[in-house]
């Protein structure tokens, strides 16, 4: 990444911190959400400290991918994008400097929403705090790559949100949160291998209930990491230079 | 190319939305002038314009652009361009537009300033820019062309909307421009605004029309405007 990356990020950065409701709600959602549900099994912490971590490390990458893909599309219809596309710049440049800006802001909302958790809602997981808090911050990045690329197949702002239960809602149905993969009808759970929100939410699960870990969540980090990599690099392949 | 020509267009095609936006397209612009692309909306001043930058996909012919052909990447330095709507950054403030587009194009921050003071923004560099007015982030717009100091700049209706005393301020600052060795290509559904220019190039439907100075174009169609010279000029269907 050439020096046109950084400015790039530094440039996102500047946008989200103008826009201070953003900025609030992406750090106040997803701490409410998860003091609601500790709330909802008051009488069951167990059922808190099990669903807990997994949340907790679900909603950056949700909340992330909306606010990537909102933001790179207006970058596209506002004539900015074709702008820069004159400029010495590479794609890549541009679609990493997004990555980074948007994995900053992902890195504090993680954190905050892990702080509330563990030290303010008293959450319990059998794994360490600050490996939840490192997927967390991993789901967001993904989450925004994910959105990054999506932005591409949006024509406005509209299909952009809609986008959100499309992409996003089937993978958070499939990846074990709601039914356990293996008991799900042959099909489905095929389906669920293919999505990366499974290996998140796997890794979440094991972190959680587990204390010791074995090549099964270096696998899932291994497919997060690499899913991250490879909406990256086809995020930056749909940008053109030269458009009709 | 030391032939002072700084765009060479040839025979160039380009199809938009089925039909042809440029039908085989044949010009050049001169270099450390002032070049005026006149014509109606639709007639593909805009198609020309992206073309020469290299953000077009064209059909046939070429672009050559300093000797290059556009959208070669090392041209991504010496050539600025500006979109009919203000192609900027709302929720940044006019000095962090500036220093973004100074930073992507390794200018010296010193460049900024000089290109506010040149589009008549100085005073505004802390405001944000979507609460300027269209006139002001339109030359908001035009300053972060600037900030590169290209050696060509590609101009679409950077005019409009503005009033008649900003607009003769920036013509001026484009002739600055041009004697200081750039070479500007200004579009503009203004014919009035013809005059300011050093040369003209009308486009009429996809195809060039006619070339020429002000001068000429008068002379030759015997108007007395510029506007009832074009009018003229569509008529007798005369071929530049």
């Amino acid at each position: 990444m050439s020096w046109a990356g950084p400015a790039t990020a530094a440039r996102v950065l500047r946008q989200l911190r103008r826009d201070p409701r953003t900025v609030a709600l992406l750090l106040v959602v997803p701490c409410v959400l998860v003091a609601l549900l500790k709330y909802l099994f008051v009488d069951k912490p167990e059922v808190f400290d099990r669903i807990g971590g997994p949340l907790l490390g679900l909603f950056p990458f949700i909340a992330m991918f909306v606010v990537t893909s909102i933001t790179m599309l207006r970058e596209r219809v506002t004539g900015t994008l074709e702008r820069l596309m004159t400029l010495p710049l590479t794609r890549f440049d541009l679609v990493a400097g997004y990555g980074a800006a948007f994995a900053l802001a992902a890195a504090v909302q993680a954190t905050l929403v892990s702080l509330v958790a563990f030290l303010l809602l008293g959450l319990d997981t059998a794994g360490p705090p600050w490996l939840i808090a490192m997927l967390a911050v991993g789901n967001a990045v993904l989450g925004s790559t994910l959105g990054l690329f999506s932005s591409a197949f949006a024509r406005t702002e509209f299909q952009a949100v809609q986008f959100m239960p499309a992409f996003v809602l089937p993978q958070l149905l499939l990846c074990g949160l709601f039914v356990p993969r293996e008991e799900m009808a042959r099909l489905l759970e095929l389906v669920s291998y293919a999505l990366p929100l499974t290996y998140a939410y796997d890794a979440l699960e094991r972190v959680a209930l587990e204390t010791s870990y074995d090549w099964r969540l270096a696998l899932d980090v291994a497919v997060i990491v690499g899913t991250t990599a490879l909406a990256l690099v086809l995020g930056a392949a749909t940008l053109r230079r030269r458009t009709p | 190319m030391t032939d002072g020509r700084a765009v060479e267009v040839d025979r160039l095609r380009v199809v938009r939305g089925g039909r042809d936006a440029l039908a085989g397209v044949t010009l050049d612009v001169r270099r450390g002038k002032v070049t005026g692309l006149l014509g109606p909306s639709g007639s593909g001043k805009s198609t020309l314009m992206r073309a020469i930058v290299g953000t077009q996909v064209v059909e046939s012919g070429s672009v050559l652009v300093l000797g290059s052909p556009a959208g070669t990447p090392s041209l991504r330095r010496r050539v600025a361009y500006t979109t009919q709507s203000p192609a900027v950054y709302d929720d940044l403030t006019v000095r962090e537009n500036l220093d973004y587009f100074a930073r992507l194009l390794r200018a010296p921050r010193a460049n900024a300033g000089e290109a506010l003071e040149l589009v008549g923004l100085g005073a505004d560099v802390g405001r944000v820019v979507g609460r300027l007015s269209g006139g002001q982030r339109s030359r908001v717009s035009l300053a972060t062309a600037l900030v590169g100091r290209p050696d060509l700049l590609v101009l679409d209706e950077p005019t409009v909307g503005l009033d008649p005393v900003l607009r003769r301020d920036l013509w001026q600052a484009f002739a600055r421009l041009a004697d200081g060795g750039a070479t500007l290509l200004v579009s503009s559904h203004v014919m009035d605004e013809a005059e300011r220019c050093d040369e003209l190039l009308l486009l009429h439907q996809g195809r060039l029309l006619a070339r020429g100075t002000t001068g000429e174009l008068l002379a030759r169609t015997g108007a007395e405007g510029m506007d009832e010279a074009f009018l003229r000029l569509i008529d007798s269907g005369d071929e530049a």
